[in-house]
């Protein structure tokens, strides 16, 4: 697991030392109409099914509680009680002490839309499911025999029942598409969705037709299916969209935590979206900066590695700035806000995020280009044919129109409109039992051009989690084990990780604010800290990050520790040099570092000391050159990249917003999974280009045949079915192999 | 061929009985949340409290 985490979500972080005597939760707390209290907040660190019961049975235990359900997609918990609304205090001091994170959520701002959305779309696929089974069983009778042997007259009562089931169906399940068709219509553009509604209601307006007139062939068991399987794909991809979604609601949600304000000597509980310029906060040890400020009072050490990507926490004293989003470690400070929530350096880089989000909209997937060129070429070929049949091959009219649907039909855009999808969900469900989870499926469509890649350091290339590099002695690793374990410093917990022995019994334990930790064991001092505290100041620099060990002034030993290299990254960028992608390490973090893993990783271009808008302008002059970049990072000072470059990963350790604008997202402590993916991509996209050239040259075919007027119905049912079982067994070939 | 008018009406009932039960499903809110009903198959039922 990596720092990041570590520090945002391990639950006993909250425990302890983030507890506040008053928390203001009431009033968040909603009355409804039947009296009761209600409340939702969001809970960290939830994550199996023992989470659920620790919390639901603990808040269940009260009296006052009527319900409690934690919902563990969306970590929402939901209390319900009767009484009074102090009590919320009361309920989220439980789940605190149970050892989860708990941060107030607003309901209000949710975006109620994507619920509702939801269910529509389930109902509609529901709802086309139940529909097709009846059209289905009814079309094995149909298809099975010939009208002679069935008789006429059973033949149309099977087509009736099969009218009145599928006509209703289309009407209802269709709309999805239908009313995406119309947005796009209304803009003068077409998408998918505009022959896929056209040849909706062709097919069934066409049985229908035939329905009436005692016609021998029906084919409302196609439409009902096309409708079906389109809608698992429209389904799955609205899932996937509504996991970012809910993501960066979260995110958005921490800045509705509360802060401590302190006025006129007394404190008070102030939610942080309220927090103006020049009002005094009192932040504990432990807690995040909810806004940027000077230091007023106190000093203490910052975690700045999510902002910054720097991996040594900084120091700071009176009088200087700390930023929205930092840790603070060491010791508590009061700090004058500088910025209210809004304008500080956390909401520029959401509004940085926002832009980028605006631009990355102009994509056009291939299945949209497809269709701008496939809907006219369709319709006005099938136009042709009508006006063709009639002024030179001197039919009449209605039978015109129906040679004139046959080719609308045969063209029918199943194997089109299924090309893409099926190969994507396939692929995403392959990378997700690898642990990669793709939010959308033209992530996948865009990695597969990408020609070069930019890494962040801390955390992508590297484990993001400085490691112990040496021991020099048993006895003295013990002791500063014994002491670290008082402190909540990276390097002091990094020291405590990598022991495994007895813990030593240490008196008058004492931090020292930006220096380290002093100490009483058994008559003597000894000080853990830095070298211009305790360290031999005489000794050579090592180049690492150290931590020294101090024994009554007389005896020194020193910690070196590292953030290694993930031991797989130089394999990635070899495998990318060889796919002809050029690679770029592109840090926050001290040169000399930035540099060192750089090229251990065999990275030519490094930028390091990089803010998080230059990082950003790296990105905007590459994008000028025509390239076509993926970025892989992790922190806060990524996102903005992660969410304007041409395709992003990122690591499941990242920082939500980091995920949240990532396009992937991979799991465990290998980078490997980076190259997979884009191996899998470029895989993916030529199935697709296969699936493209099937349908195109299926049309070929059937098109021609189908304007002479050749095609009957039954074969054009056949073709049609049969395209796309061929489109759909030929992405079924993503399975075979790895 | 009579008897399709017994068992189209019974086919038609049984889909019917599917779709309310689906939509059942839907408005009491059960995909809500689908990861946490895969995780709370593994909880005990619940205590009384009252005890």
């Amino acid at each position: 697991m990596g720092q990041n985490l570590a520090i945002q979500d391990t639950p006993d972080n909250h425990s302890g030392i983030n507890q506040t005597e008053e928390t203001g939760y009431e009033t968040l707390a909603a009355k409804a109409q039947d009296g009761n209290w209600n409340l939702s907040i969001l809970v960290q660190g939830v994550t199996c099914a023992l989470c659920i019961q620790k919390i639901e049975s603990a808040l269940n235990a009260r009296q006052e509680v009527k319900t409690a359900r934690l919902n563990f997609s969306a970590k929402r918990l939901y209390i319900e009680w009767e009484g009074d609304a102090a009590s919320a205090n009361d309920f989220i001091k439980i789940v605190e002490n149970l050892g989860y994170g708990v941060q107030p959520y607003d309901e209000k701002s949710l975006e109620e839309g994507t619920k509702s959305e939801e269910r529509f779309l389930l109902l509609c696929l529901g709802v086309a499911g139940f529909a097709m089974g009846n059209v289905m069983l009814l079309s094995v009778g149909i298809w099975s025999t010939t009208a002679e042997t069935m008789g006429m007259g059973t033949r149309e009562l099977l087509h009736w029942i099969s009218a009145l089931i599928a006509m209703p169906t289309i009407a209802f399940s269709g709309r999805p598409f239908f009313r995406s068709a119309l947005k796009v219509l209304r803009t003068g553009h077409t998408n998918m969705d505009v022959p896929i509604s056209l040849a909706l209601i062709l097919a069934s307006g066409a049985s229908l037709f035939e329905t009436i007139n005692g016609g021998e062939h029906v084919y409302f068991d196609s439409a009902v299916m096309l409708t079906f399987f389109l809608l698992i794909g429209r389904y799955l991809d609205f899932k996937a969209r509504d996991h970012a979604r809910s993501s960066a609601h979260n995110l958005l949600q921490s800045f509705q935590g509360f802060a401590t304000v302190l006025q006129n000597d007394q404190t008070k509980r102030v939610l942080i979206r309220d927090l103006k310029e020049g009002m005094m906060v009192k932040i504990a040890a432990g807690e995040k900066f909810p806004v940027d400020g000077i230091i007023k009072s106190g000093a203490s050490t910052v975690d700045t590695s999510l902002v910054t990507g720097e991996t040594l926490p900084r120091e700071i004293k009176i009088g200087q700035e700390v930023f929205a989003g930092t840790m603070n470690i060491a010791a508590p400070v009061t700090l004058t806000v500088s910025k209210a929530a809004d304008d500080s350096l956390l909401s520029d880089i959401v509004r940085l995020m926002d832009k980028a989000g605006q631009a990355q909209a102009s994509y056009v997937r291939l299945a949209d280009k497809a269709a701008r060129l496939y809907t006219p070429v369709v319709h006005t070929m099938s136009g042709a044919t009508f006006l063709g049949w009639i002024f030179l091959g001197g039919i009449i009219w209605q039978d015109a129109l129906m040679i004139a649907i046959t080719v609308l039909i045969i063209t029918c855009p199943c194997a089109l409109g299924l090309a893409v999808p099926v190969v994507q969900v396939l692929a995403t469900s392959k990378l997700i039992k690898k642990g990669v989870f793709v939010k959308s499926g033209d992530a996948l469509e865009r990695l597969s051009a990408i020609d070069t890649a930019i890494f962040d350091k801390t955390g992508t290339l590297t484990e993001g989690e400085l490691k112990l590099k040496n021991v020099p002695d048993k006895k003295a690793f013990q002791l500063a084990a014994s002491l670290a374990s008082h402190s909540l410093h990276p390097l002091s917990k990094a020291l405590t990780k990598a022991y495994e022995g007895q813990l030593l019994q240490l008196d008058d334990i004492q931090e020292h604010e930006g220096q380290g930790l002093s100490a009483i064991y058994e008559g003597q001092t000894i000080k853990l800290g830095s070298r211009t505290w305790c360290g031999d100041k005489g000794a050579k620099p090592s180049g690492f990050v150290e931590l020294w060990l101090n024994i009554d002034d007389s005896k020194y030993c020193c910690f070196y520790f590292e953030d290694t290299l993930r031991s797989d990254a130089k394999n990635v960028i070899n495998h990318l040099k060889s796919a002809n992608i050029k690679s770029f390490l592109v840090s926050g973090d001290r040169r000399e570092v930035a540099e060192r893993i750089g090229q251990e990783a065999g990275i030519e271009k490094i930028y390091a000391e990089q803010t998080p808008l230059q990082k950003y302008k790296i990105l905007e002059n590459l994008q000028k050159e025509e390239h076509k970049v993926l970025m892989v990072g992790d922190g806060l000072n990524d996102a903005p990249v992660l969410k304007s470059a041409y395709v992003s990963i990122a690591p499941g350790t990242a920082i939500d917003m980091a995920q949240n604008a990532a396009d992937i997202i991979f799991t465990g402590d290998k980078l490997g999974p980076v190259y997979e993916i884009y191996k899998t991509a470029r895989k993916t996209q030529n199935l697709v280009k296969q699936n493209f050239a099937l349908a195109i040259l299926y049309n070929i075919i059937a098109i021609p045949l189908a304007i002479m007027g050749y095609v009957t119905p039954f074969i054009a049912a056949l073709a049609m079915s049969g395209s796309s079982l061929l489109v759909i067994a030929n992405s079924f070939r993503l399975k075979l192999g790895t | 061929m009579s008897v399709l008018i017994y068992l189209i009406p019974i086919a038609l009932f049984l889909g019917l009985i599917g779709l309310v039960a689906f939509i059942w499903t839907l408005k009491s809110g059960q995909y809500e949340d689908l990861e946490g009903a895969a995780h709370r198959i593994l909880l005990d039922d619940d205590e009384k409290t009252d005890d």
